[in-house]
């Protein structure tokens, strides 16, 4: 279904709309307990949207609690709604879903079909926390009775995603002559723009220098590469649009979504989900590459904004590392800026949700030092870094 | 790699897989009416849909499809570094087998390196290695 834009034919009514965003504290090894984070992003965004919680009819959240291991999800939507003392008429928490920002896709057909009418839409991580606190957050079990897809990958050393990603990384190099030197920009931006994002884990930047000299995790990343657990919860909050009239905030429109999964298997897949993904995307909207003003590209690791720029477009495929080769074009003054708020390299493992929680705040002008210039009016969030993957494109109209 | 190897649970659908090496064989579960070769094995074929799937013993050479030289030990008694590779094998087109390429320095791998599987056998478990040929 394609979504009207700019001139006429938009029905407000029949849109889905991001009409708050909120924030916990972000930190490592925090104290405060999971649902008290989310309990924070959730106040913060209610009160952004102008909303109380009465009003509130949906929950949706991605991936929902996950008992094997609490610290990747340490919350479900029930655990919400029974602490808000909600009443919802709409709610999901699903693993099972394009990739992280799915949820607020989810949420967006929720609205527009009339099954909610506002829907906080939560990630809450606690892996630092929980990993500091074993005794609270058994850790998983990695080394016996492995099934699923971790038997095809844990036996051989491959425990995680960094190993995973690192290969098509190298696969990059060989087939495409991507350099170390190109992939750092993704980290000296990062850190460059969480410098000024006061939430942001990471206070300063990043040299060449620096990078060069880390110490390597699974080549070709380094340390930097990689993002680290972090704790924290973000939410948005998204609205019908025939509810607006209820909203204090700047509405931003979700104008199209995409998500794919061809191999769920990441060591079958021959290329990333952005690249299905990012393809699919643009047949969901008539806006086009040249009308994006920011881009917030999940970056769990260095590579994947480089597979979003090349899968959306912005540049051939192989030409990813060029393009930000000196990392001039995805500076906040360059032709297409960043992960502006420092991606999750930067500001921390938000897994997903920090690239909305931004797009937003880059739309409504409200970034302060790190503010983009001129007018922006449409962003793309992303989120999933290996066979699955999501894609939002969100605009002020 | 003197590390103990994170125990696959057996079951129907992975045992020809894991128990294969005993009697050297490189088990890949295959379609008997289309051909196509089915991993993860399951029960039922990903391309035709058919159920008339069993494990076949493919010759177990390949090349390195891409590969990383993992530095990071992520369990406490991981010797480090070590190369986690993904082989595509000759013989079982479209399957791509994460593993290790053993037997050589981990710097004198790359992308397109001819392999053959050699496997360490752990608890019951034939897990199946790369090494370079020639």
């Amino acid at each position: 279904m394609v979504s009207p834009v700019r001139k006429g034919g938009l029905n407000v009514a029949q849109e889905a709309y991001i009409t708050g965003i909120g924030m916990s504290e972000v930190g490592v090894r925090l104290t405060r307990s999971a649902l008290g984070l989310t309990l924070d992003a959730v106040k913060e965004a209610i009160a952004d949207a102008g909303l109380t919680l009465d009003q509130i009819d949906g929950v949706a959240t991605y991936p929902g609690k996950m008992q094997s291991f609490l610290g990747f999800s340490p919350v479900s939507s029930d655990d919400l709604i029974e602490v808000l003392g909600l009443k919802t008429r709409w709610h999901i928490g699903a693993a099972e879903a394009t990739a992280q920002l799915g949820a607020i896709t989810e949420a967006a057909n929720a609205v527009k079909a009339g099954l909610a009418r506002h829907v906080v839409c939560f990630r809450t991580v606690y892996e630092a926390a929980a990993l500091a606190r074993p005794e609270e957050f058994p850790p998983l079990e990695r080394r016996k009775d492995v099934s699923g897809g971790s038997q095809w990958v844990s036996p051989f050393g491959a425990f995680s995603a960094a190993n995973w990603t690192a290969q098509f990384a190298m696969r990059h190099m060989k087939r495409y002559g991507l350099t170390r030197e190109q992939l750092a920009q993704v980290a000296l931006n990062d850190h460059a723009n969480a410098a000024l994002n006061p939430r942001a884990i990471v206070k300063k930047p990043l040299t060449m220098d620096e990078y060069m000299s880390a110490r390597l995790i699974s080549t070709p990343f380094c340390l930097y590469d990689c993002d680290r657990f972090t704790d924290a919860s973000t939410v948005v909050i998204v609205s019908a649009g025939d509810a607006l009239d209820e909203i204090k905030a700047t509405p931003i429109r979700i104008a199209a979504s995409a998500g794919s999964v061809e191999r769920y298997s990441w060591d079958q897949a021959e290329w990333a989900g952005a690249y299905p993904t990012g393809r699919d995307l643009w047949k969901n909207t008539d806006y086009k590459p040249k009308d994006v003003d920011t881009v917030q590209f999940y970056d769990g690791f260095a590579f994947q904004p480089i597979t979003w720029l090349e899968g959306l477009g912005f540049c051939e495929v192989g030409e990813g590392g060029q393009f930000i080769e000196g990392g001039k074009r995805i500076a906040r003054d360059g032709e297409l800026p960043m992960n502006t708020g420092g991606g999750q390299l930067g500001w921390g493992r938000l897994h997903g949700f920090g690239f909305a929680y931004e797009s937003v705040v880059q739309l409504r002008g409200d970034g302060g030092a790190r503010q983009i210039a001129g007018d922006p009016r449409v962003a793309i969030a992303t989120s999933g870094g290996g066979p699955m993957a999501a894609a939002l494109l969100l605009t002020r109209d | 790699m003197a590390w103990q190897r994170s125990r696959p649970r057996l079951d129907n659908e992975n045992r020809a897989f894991w128990t294969g090496g005993a009697e050297g064989k490189l088990n890949i579960m295959k379609c008997n009416d289309c051909g196509g070769f089915i991993h993860p094995p399951r029960e039922i074929c990903r391309h035709c849909q058919s159920e008339n799937v069993a494990p076949h013993a493919v010759t177990g050479t390949g090349v390195v499809d891409t590969y990383t030289v993992n530095h990071q030990p992520w369990a406490k008694d991981m010797e480090v570094p070590f190369v986690i590779a993904r082989v595509a094998l000759d013989d079982a087109p479209g399957v791509y087998l994460t593993t290790n390429i053993v037997n050589c320095p981990v710097d004198a791998v790359d992308i397109d390196d001819r392999v053959r599987v050699v496997f360490e056998e752990q608890d019951g478990i034939w897990f199946p290695l790369f090494e370079k040929v020639g």
